[in-house]
């Protein structure tokens, strides 16, 4: 094992400098390598460097040595090494040849100018990436009705696959999520309605909130994080490995194969686990009323059955396929986006689900202009 | 000046490794000395990348004594395996570079990960690594997507020698190069194994590497070495796959031509 300290001698003989190089020049000694690398002679119109007593010399230490002529020929002195052992010469005769000027950095401009462009460039990118979700749903939907002129080209296997996937693998967790929230929308309702005595309205509150906007919401969200995030990570990884590009040149069309089996899952698994949600939150709510808000389950039923109409499950539901397809076509468009490194790959499943759940919420909120308009 | 009463690079006694399904490297033994190029060769499938990987500590083996620059690594602390990891270098079959840095960073992480030293030291013998594996300092700022094939090649290389490794491993350096690059590639091996008294283990296929870098070459069939010594042992040996690997035709006609110049 190299182990003694590297160390930098000067001498003096008529006129001029001598450096004599003892101790090992490698690697872990990098520190002190460059402390002696930076020694400069002075007063003396040449210097040798003698490096035949260097114990183990490696880039590391040629590097040094190099870095040494440099210096003393930048400041008018020659320098001369000598004593070059053979099996050094090679490495020191390598590090010589390398120009060991590093190219310069960019310098980054932070000032008021760049972040004004910066927010322009943002504003732009984000109405770019509008038009380009939008070109994307052509896509699909294009693609969907050749599938509906030739059913035999629709990837079934794979399409039955994803609802697997995103739905049927869905289910536990998410009956469980929306039993919970049932729960405490039902809690809440009793503990603040007592104070008015209205407690009555807890069933219509929570019947009306969970069918119309809290169970379609809810599931939506937790599908755009669990099963978003999966589709734009998966093929996003595939864009990596070339994979899309593999199905390009076999001249089949990624959206076929890929997107539209995964969007067509979404927009058939979405609907059916809110309806699976609902019917949790209902339950939960009505677990709560019996031991809580003492409502037996017979009258909690009864009351449910005066609260609700159709048209509030319909409400619900309906926006269910609208904003599956959202957060498929996200989540695919995100996935197709990312080039190169593992971080872009990071990057893009992030804004996958930050976007689709920024759109589901948005898209929301049009339904609800849409449907008080229609007096539903 | 070097130390001599050293211990083998690599020895590795009765190994026996694979997956659940199938055995790959059954009873394997071999011993490489400090300072020796070895290349290994084999069928493809045959388990070279696996033998790898079972020495690098990436795969676990099923039984069998691994010694790596004198180290156990599998009863190794985390500070000896660290410490062996500083004095070895390996450049994977696919390069292996890191996709979020570039190609100086990627050179230089090994050095932040395990030298004291400024940046302007790291940043210089990054450049110096990668004008020795034949790139430019202009590729210095790519990323590795931007990369080709043998570029990408050149860079696991030099990030493979950051350290200035005693110990370097090569999974089919040269696959996928054109014959001026593999050549270059082979003097390059050459000059570095005599400039920093490399010891090379070398997974390869290419008959002009063996014939010209290694001075040992040793062949991997049905889990075991089945001749291991020069390429003229090779030539000799009754096993008919070596005598189909090395005296076949197209092995023929590149050793005669090179024994003819
Ligand atoms: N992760 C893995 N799981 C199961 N089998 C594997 C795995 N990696 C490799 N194998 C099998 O081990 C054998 C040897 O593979 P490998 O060492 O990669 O071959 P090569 O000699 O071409 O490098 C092959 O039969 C391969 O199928
Ligand atoms: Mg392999």
């Amino acid at each position: 094992m190299p182990d003694s300290e590297p160390r930098l001698d000067r001498s003096s003989s008529d006129g001029a400098a001598r450096f004599t190089l003892t101790g090992d020049w490698v690697a872990r000694h990098a520190r002190a390598l460059e402390r002696l690398a930076g020694t400069v002679p002075t007063g003396a119109p040449r210097v040798t460097i003698d490096v035949s007593r260097i114990g183990h010399l490696d880039t590391f230490g040629a590097w040094s040595v190099e870095t040494l002529c440099q210096s003393a020929r930048a400041a008018g002195i020659d320098p001369q090494v000598t004593g070059t052992a053979r099996q050094n010469a090679a490495v020191l005769a390598q590090m010589h040849k390398t120009a060991l000027r590093p190219p310069s950095a960019k310098a980054t401009h932070r000032d008021t100018l760049a972040i004004l462009e910066a927010t322009g460039r943002s504003v732009f990118e984000a109405g770019a990436d509008l038009l380009a979700l939008l070109s994307l749903s052509g896509r699909v939907f294009s693609s969907f009705g050749l599938a509906l002129k030739s059913p035999a080209t629709l990837k079934t296997k794979s399409m039955i696959h994803h609802i697997d996937q995103v739905g049927v693998r869905a289910v536990p967790i998410v009956g469980l999520m929306t039993l919970l929230i049932g729960c405490i929308i039902a809690q809440q309702g009793f503990f603040h309605f007592a104070k008015f005595g209205a407690t009555d309205y807890v069933v219509d509150l929570v019947a009306v909130l969970v069918l119309r906007e809290i169970g379609v919401l809810l599931v939506t969200i937790m599908v755009a994080g669990r099963s978003g995030s999966a589709y734009a990570a998966e093929i996003g990884s595939m864009k990596m490995q070339e994979e899309i590009d593999a199905l390009r040149t076999m001249g089949l069309d990624p959206v076929d194969v890929l997107i539209l089996p995964r969007v067509l899952a979404l927009v058939i698994a979405l609907p059916m686990l809110t309806f699976v949600g609902v019917i949790a939150a209902l339950y939960g709510a009505g677990l709560v009323a019996w031991i809580y808000g003492d409502v037996s389950p017979a009258s909690y039923l009864a009351q449910l059955r005066d609260a609700v109409t159709y048209t509030d499950f319909e409400v619900g539901i309906i926006k269910a396929p609208v904003m599956a397809l959202v957060i498929g076509i996200v989540a695919c468009r995100e996935g197709l986006r990312v080039e190169g490194s593992a971080a872009a790959l990071g990057r893009r499943t992030t804004a996958s689900v930050v976007k689709s759940i920024f759109l589901v919420i948005v898209l929301d909120g049009i339904f609800a202009i849409l449907f008080s308009t229609l007096g539903m | 000046m070097r130390a001599v009463s050293l211990s083998p690079a690599i020895c590795i006694q009765d190994l026996v490794s694979g997956f659940e399904t199938d055995i790959v490297i059954d009873h394997l033994s071999l011993t490489v000395q400090r300072g020796e190029i070895i290349g290994l060769v084999g069928a493809s499938g045959s388990g070279k990348t696996v033998l790898l990987r079972t020495m690098l500590g990436l795969l676990p083996k099923m039984s069998g004594s691994i010694e790596v620059l004198g180290e156990n690594l599998a009863s190794a602390s985390r500070e000896e395996a660290r410490a062996v990891g500083a004095r070895c270098g390996t450049m994977f079959q696919q390069g292996a570079l890191f996709s979020s840095l570039n190609v100086r960073e990627n050179i230089e992480y090994p050095m932040r990960e395990y030298l004291d030293g400024s940046d302007r030291l790291f940043r210089e013998i990054a450049l110096a690594k990668l004008q020795m594996v034949g790139l430019d300092s202009a590729d210095a700022e790519k990323f590795p997507a931007e990369l080709s094939g043998g570029m990408t090649k050149r860079v696991a290389l030099a990030r493979a020698l950051a350290l200035d490794p005693e110990l370097i491993f090569l999974d089919e350096p040269t696959s996928g190069l054109d014959p001026i690059a593999a050549g270059a590639f082979d003097a390059l091996i050459r000059a570095l194994h005599q400039t920093l008294n490399l010891t090379v283990f070398m997974i390869t296929h290419d008959l002009n590497t063996l014939n010209s870098v290694c001075k040992r070459v040793a062949a991997l069939y049905e889990g075991r070495i089945i001749a291991d010594g020069s390429m003229a042992t090779m030539q000799a040996s009754e096993h008919p796959w070596v005598q189909a690997y090395f005296c076949g035709e197209r092995g023929h006609s590149i050793l005669s031509s090179l024994q003819d110049s």
